[in-house]
């Protein structure tokens, strides 16, 4: 890992002195180097704004054809699991961001591991109510396909409906399973002393995707949780 | 990255009370029959609390403008998607004889 400073033809030597050994011979410093970590997540989380993007396009579409299927579907949807599931992952991206400012102020590596690891309980909490209520969209006949039933007014909308609310909160669900990954190399990171003050920009960075993953779950859980509502059967 | 900023934990406990404030408000307006305004109050609820976490939680607040660009720029386009795909959605078959 620690690699001896490298004299370039052309750098003044004085960069080679004083050297911290996470700086990585391209980069000048510290600083530029945790900037070109960040601004490279971001350009990563611009295409993922994209991928998610392409589901609400679908989700405008089929809700503008058809508002009343929708606002009937979404009234079968659990609001108190959904908010529920809202309130877990904002907890989350609390005790996310905690972790990272742990980092920051060089706490011990308990404190850093105690606030990554909380976040992946929560996580872990999300993913098993999701589990609940996929479970009971299984036994009520609301998964898109040959056993679709609908009593309502508009089958056909609300198998549109059904089947946009299991991509979207599936791909979502698929991004907290990859989160909880990160997480777990982060925390044996992190209990290995590999962060402090002057380098923690892993931690930064898995935050970044962590907290853009709770952004998405904000839009998703209004716009299939409560547009029904107000919905007078 | 010594350089980096550390905000006082006060000031994430704050805006992890707008965040749950801005959940149990938007399932409250919910259950109000605002007729279309349902829709805007709800994105509107929603786009402050994404706007609080990128701002604050993601350090967006801290950091370099070539990251405000980019992180914008995401969003921008987002909203290209949404406006020129509705547009070609919601005017289908003004005009007679076209795609319907």
């Amino acid at each position: 890992m620690h690699q001896p400073p490298v004299h370039v033809e052309g750098i003044p030597a004085a960069n080679a002195h004083a050297h911290h050994p996470k700086l990585q011979h391209h980069f000048d410093t510290m600083e530029q180097q945790a900037e070109a970590s960040t601004l490279g997540m971001w350009v990563f989380l611009v295409t993922e704004i994209m991928f998610f993007g392409g589901l609400f396009m679908a989700y405008l579409v089929y809700r503008y054809a058809s508002p009343e299927g929708f606002a009937e579907a979404s009234h079968h949807l659990n609001v108190t699991w959904g908010a529920v599931n809202t309130i877990v992952l904002i907890v989350s991206s609390l005790t996310m961001a905690l972790g990272v400012r742990a980092a920051q102020t060089s706490a011990p590596p308990k404190t850093q591991v105690f606030w990554i690891v909380a976040t992946m309980v929560f996580g872990a909490a999300f993913l098993g109510v999701k589990a609940i209520e996929y479970a009971d969209k299984f036994t009520h006949h609301l998964v898109p396909g040959p056993n679709f039933i609908w009593e309502g007014k508009h089958p056909a909308a609300a198998e549109m409906f059904y089947s946009l609310y299991f991509c979207m909160t599936g791909l979502h669900a698929v991004h907290m399973v990859i989160g909880l990954g990160i997480m777990t190399v982060i925390a044996v990171m992190a209990w290995r002393r590999q962060f402090d003050a002057d380098y923690y920009t892993p931690v930064e960075v898995a935050g970044l995707y962590w907290h853009f993953v709770d952004i998405v779950w904000i839009f998703l859980f209004p716009l299939l949780y409560l547009i029904g509502g107000h919905f007078i059967e | 990255m010594s350089a980096g900023h550390v905000a006082p934990k006060s000031m994430y406990y704050m805006v992890f009370g707008a965040l749950i404030v801005g959940t149990i408000l938007t399932v409250a307006a919910a259950k109000v029959d605002l007729g279309p305004l349902n829709n805007i109050v709800m994105l509107a609820i929603a786009s402050t609390k994404a706007t609080l976490v990128i701002l604050f939680f993601m350090h967006v607040r801290w950091s370099s403008r070539l990251t405000w660009v980019v992180a914008m720029a995401g969003f921008f386009w987002l909203l290209i998607l949404f406006g020129i795909g509705m547009a070609d959605y919601m005017s289908r078959g003004w005009v007679p004889g076209t795609l319907r």
